[in-house]
């Protein structure tokens, strides 16, 4: 077994934990913490991937910008646990029970898809900032100048919006 | 170590996200929920890139492209939804998504 199996199945056992206490924890707040330490593993999955760019990007937006909005939001409304009421039980089955029954069939479905492995060990420069940019403005213009668009629609829409 | 186990990972998240999609009526843990899902497929795109290195293909840098845009709409998603889940607050002081479902008043 080696180090790389290790500390995939260590950041593997931390994402799933922490992402079944977003949806198990009563109180909103936790979920949000529980958020948090998902996506600090998921980060982790990334630079094991050779990813360094996105890693350092996936800290700085999700856990820096996204999960802190989140936090402000709900310390903003004061909920508490007691004030969100509770679905009927046999809801909360049916929705484990499909979910669950979901995964039956991708993981039946996707155990045998013959793949090439990974190899740990071939470091590569692919995530660097150096070759994502080349490729970000010579192949990928068009969608970069429409995601700048769809940023400034969303930001006059967050404004008009709360604005009201 | 071969590419399934990153498979796996990412329908277990994914399956985790809608769980909590199906579960839960506070509106913001549901964007939460659709979050971990997109984390999920991103995680997946980051692994076939790096499957892709390994194998040969110099094209690999798309697929981190295609999660970098995927978090640029993430971003925009969340800054809309969560004003008007703001707003709905305002009106309703609650954000069960039952009440929110009425849309009117």
């Amino acid at each position: 077994m080696g180090i790389d199996l290790i500390i995939f199945t260590v950041l593997s056992a931390v994402a799933i934990a922490s992402a079944l206490g977003v949806i198990l924890s009563k109180n909103p707040v936790n979920s949000v913490l529980c958020m948090i330490t998902c996506f600090v593993a998921i980060a982790g999955h990334y630079i094991m991937l050779n990813a360094q760019f996105l890693f350092v990007v996936h800290l700085i937006v999700y856990t820096g910008a996204i999960m802190v909005l989140f936090l402000f939001v709900l310390m903003m409304m004061n909920l508490n646990a007691d004030i969100e009421p509770q679905k009927r039980n046999w809801l909360k089955y049916a929705g484990a029970i499909s979910g669950g029954a979901l995964l039956l069939v991708l993981v039946a479905a996707l155990r045998d898809a013959s793949v090439p492995a990974i190899q740990s060990g071939n470091a590569t420069d692919i995530g660097l900032i150096k070759n994502l940019g080349k490729t970000l403005f010579t192949s990928y213009v068009v969608p970069f100048e429409l995601s700048s668009v769809l940023f400034l629609s969303a930001m006059v829409g967050a404004v008009v919006i709360g604005k009201k | 170590m071969p590419v399934q186990y990153y498979i796996f990972l990412s329908i277990a998240l994914f399956c985790i996200g809608i769980m909590g999609v199906l579960m839960r009526r506070n509106a913001i843990i549901i964007f939460m929920c659709i979050e971990l899902m997109l984390n999920a497929v991103n995680l997946l795109l980051v692994a076939f890139s790096k499957m892709w290195v390994d194998a040969g293909r110099i094209d690999a840098a798309a697929a981190q492209l295609f999660v970098f845009f995927v978090m640029v709409v993430a971003a925009a998603e969340v800054s809309v939804g969560l004003a008007i889940i703001v707003m709905m607050y305002r009106n309703t002081h609650s954000v069960d998504i039952n009440i929110l479902s009425r849309l009117k008043n």
